[in-house]
């Protein structure tokens, strides 16, 4: 695992980008302690934080994705729709030709998460992850994105 | 030499003579022994401490019953009426929901709550865009009177009581509610239960806001004051912690900000002019968290009860026992249940439940073990009821009133909580009250904080959290899962077109036009939704409307 900012920007553009990830509440869900806690434990570990906050559709996400041209999408659901929401991400990312690992956090039933990985998520993370376990997944989606 | 004098001096001789030689051959497993909110706490607790910081029985405990209500708020507590056993619930369609709650009450369930799908806490539609994935699945989707109509089938309104965890669109919600009481023959007068009404924690914490804080607040005021002057056995709001304790924040500041969002509540309906502080603070209600870290929680409501007692009388001159009073709801904190050895929350819950009790709740949920992982099945959600009974039938804390009243760690606790909230509290009055806090982000600041320091410690693992950082297993949990049927969301959209092709267009328009009139001037807004209701206008027509007047509210991200 490298975590290490000041590498990262001396190497110019394609460095940062790679260090560069979007933390989202998927959906109307409001809970959102789990991604706040994540967004800022990221942010510790060196990476760029992209925080959208809550309320976001899967458009928005992605929209933001590319304009702040990410290496991850992270995104977060507690309310139970997670399987049609990310799949509505899935799609729209692959329609916009936007290609970077979705990592999934909340509650999600076990059953789900095993789908949610054949549907092509990178990573799905429930409650009682260690933070340095969701910074090593993170570090692994970029790896796999560059 | 005076008794405290004495017991000083035997404490000295103590020390020396017993203490220290053991010690000396087994010292204490840590150097500090903290609380949740960071007190040492000291190896043992005498009347040296309560001596310490002031402690007077009849000022600071009193009886219960009697200001300043620390032992509780009624006289006789548990001994006279058992806490309300209220299991928050609601999935799915009205039909499903009306099964759970006939369930519920078929195993001894006491008081209905009712959980609402994210569409209706924030005024959309089933068939709008954004609402489509959301439609029954934490709650019961509610776009319409019919919808009411269902749930409540064959479920006695005038003589249950009824908890709705509804704030940005409670007036629209609570008008179902009457209307459909109405529809049965049973006068609004006479229906018992809560409104949760409490829009400034959506801002801090829970996310479910849909206007900016003024007009939100002029809502809220709205059912406060219609509720004082035609529901008088109904809860205007549920002023609740529970939200920001999930989110993060600390025991003292759970119960700070609480009464900081409460003054700001009693501050805006006695701006409006129309009503005395006795006439509504009677029904003003809260609504807390139960952790695991029992005598700090116990703490923490008797610490609650004391302070708005205080702040009633002293500050808003209250003259009525009934406006002191702090009666709360509780449920045990959802953020202490592990998706890891699911079982474990069991117990957990028992303790939490435990803590709530002791604490004098009013009512009482108890989570279920499985829902880290997803919605509570039948089964689990029978355990939660069980815990519940367990507590009152078998246990016998219920044969006394308060019964940690008076033991020196607890008083002296409850001390150290009320100390730190006022602090808090404090701080919020000097940015001038908590709409102005919430503007500039104060309070989401400090518990984005507290979650962030709180997961640390855990990760460190100084705070002990089993089957996370010890007595960790590998294998996955297998537990059964509740899933909400897709086909909801086509039953509930359906019957909503067959409702709007129904109804008479005109009443319809003119009902959400008075809506609007109301809205951009200064009348009560309750009479207008109850009468668009009735003419069948839809949760999302008329939260369309109150969007269109009053502008929707973009939060400033602070994390």
């Amino acid at each position: 695992m490298s975590v290490n900012t000041l590498d990262a920007t001396s190497e110019g553009k394609n460095i940062k980008r790679r260090r560069r990830v979007l933390v989202a509440k998927l959906g109307l869900d409001g809970h959102d302690r789990g991604a706040k806690v994540v967004a800022r434990a990221l942010r510790d570990a060196g990476f760029e934080v992209i925080y959208l906050g809550v309320h976001q559709a899967p458009e928005d996400v992605v929209e933001a994705a590319i304009e702040e041209d990410v290496g991850v999408v992270g995104v977060s659901i507690l309310s139970g729709s997670h399987m049609e929401l990310v799949s509505d991400l899935l799609k729209l990312m692959r329609e916009k030709g936007l290609n970077v690992p979705v990592v999934v956090g909340g509650i999600i039933p076990p059953d789900d998460a095993k789908e949610l990985k054949k549907m092509g998520v990178f990573e799905v993370l429930g409650p009682g992850t260690p933070l340095r376990k969701v910074v090593e997944v993170y570090e692994k989606a970029l790896e796999v994105n560059n | 030499m005076t008794d405290l004098e004495k017991i000083r001096e035997r404490m000295k001789e103590w020390s020396k003579e017993v203490l220290e030689p053991v010690l000396k051959k087994f010292p204490e497993r840590k150097a500090k022994f903290l609380t949740e909110e960071g007190f040492e706490v000291r190896r043992v607790y005498t009347p040296l401490d309560t001596e310490g910081v002031g402690w007077e029985y009849l000022e600071k405990l009193g009886f219960p019953g009697d200001y300043p209500f620390t032992r509780g708020v009624y006289p006789t507590m548990y001994r006279g009426r058992p806490w309300t056993i209220r299991q928050y619930a609601g999935f799915g369609s009205a039909e499903d929901t009306n099964a759970r709650y006939r369930y519920l009450l078929s195993i001894g369930q006491t008081g209905l709550s009712m959980a609402f799908d994210l569409p209706t806490q924030l005024g959309l539609d089933p068939d709008h865009k954004l609402a489509w994935y959301e439609v029954g699945k934490v709650g019961v989707s509610m776009p319409s009177v019919k919808e009411m109509d269902l749930v409540f089938n064959g479920i006695p309104m005038d003589k249950v009581s009824t908890s709705m965890t509804i704030n940005a669109t409670a007036i629209e919600v609570l008008s179902m509610y009457v209307a459909v009481a109405e529809s049965r023959g049973i006068d609004k007068s006479i229906l018992r239960g809560t409104v949760q009404n409490d829009i400034l924690k959506e801002y801090i914490a829970r996310n479910n806001y849909i206007y900016p804080p003024q007009p939100s607040m002029r809502y809220a005021t709205d059912l406060i004051i219609y509720a004082a002057q035609n529901m008088p056995k109904w809860n205007s709001i549920s002023i609740s912690g529970y939200h920001f304790e999930e989110a993060g924040a600390t025991p003292a500041m759970e119960i700070a900000f609480t009464l900081a969002d409460a003054i700001e509540y009693v501050k805006y309906v006695l701006e409006r002019g129309v009503m005395d502080v006795d006439k509504f603070a009677p029904r003003l209600s809260f609504f807390f968290a139960a952790r695991t870290n029992l005598f700090e929680q116990v703490a923490k409501f008797r610490a609650a009860r004391r302070m708005w007692a205080k702040i009633m009388k002293e500050r808003f001159g209250a003259k009525s026992r009934r406006s002191m009073m702090l009666r709360f709801h509780t449920q045990t904190a959802g953020v202490l249940l592990t998706a890891q050895q699911p079982l474990v929350n069991l117990i957990r819950t028992t303790i939490q439940a435990l803590a709530a009790v002791l604490g004098g709740t009013q009512s009482l949920h108890v989570n279920s073990y499985d829902e880290a992982l997803s919605l509570p099945t039948e089964e689990s959600v029978k355990l939660s009821v069980r815990v519940q009974q367990v507590l009152l039938y078998e246990s016998g804390v219920i044969d006394t009133v308060d019964p940690l009243g008076g033991a020196y760690y607890i008083e002296w606790l409850t001390d150290q909580i009320e100390e730190k909230a006022w602090k808090i509290i404090d701080e919020i009055e000097k940015l001038g009250g908590m709409v102005r806090a919430i503007e500039v982000g104060y309070p989401q600041r400090e518990i984005a904080k507290a979650a962030y320091e709180w997961q640390l410690k855990v990760e460190k693992g100084e705070i002990p959290f089993i089957g996370i950082n010890m007595f960790v297993e590998e294998e996955e949990p297998k537990i059964k899962v509740l899933k909400v049927d897709p086909e909801v969301r086509e039953r509930v959209v359906s019957r909503l077109r067959k409702l709007r092709e129904e109804r008479d267009p005109i009443k319809v328009r003119d009902a959400l036009d008075k809506v609007r009139r109301v809205a951009e001037g200064e009348g009560n807004l309750f009479p207008p939704i109850l009468e668009a209701v009735k003419v069948k206008a839809t949760l999302g027509e008329i939260s369309g409307v109150l969007r269109d007047v009053w502008g929707e509210w973009r939060a400033p991200e602070v994390y």
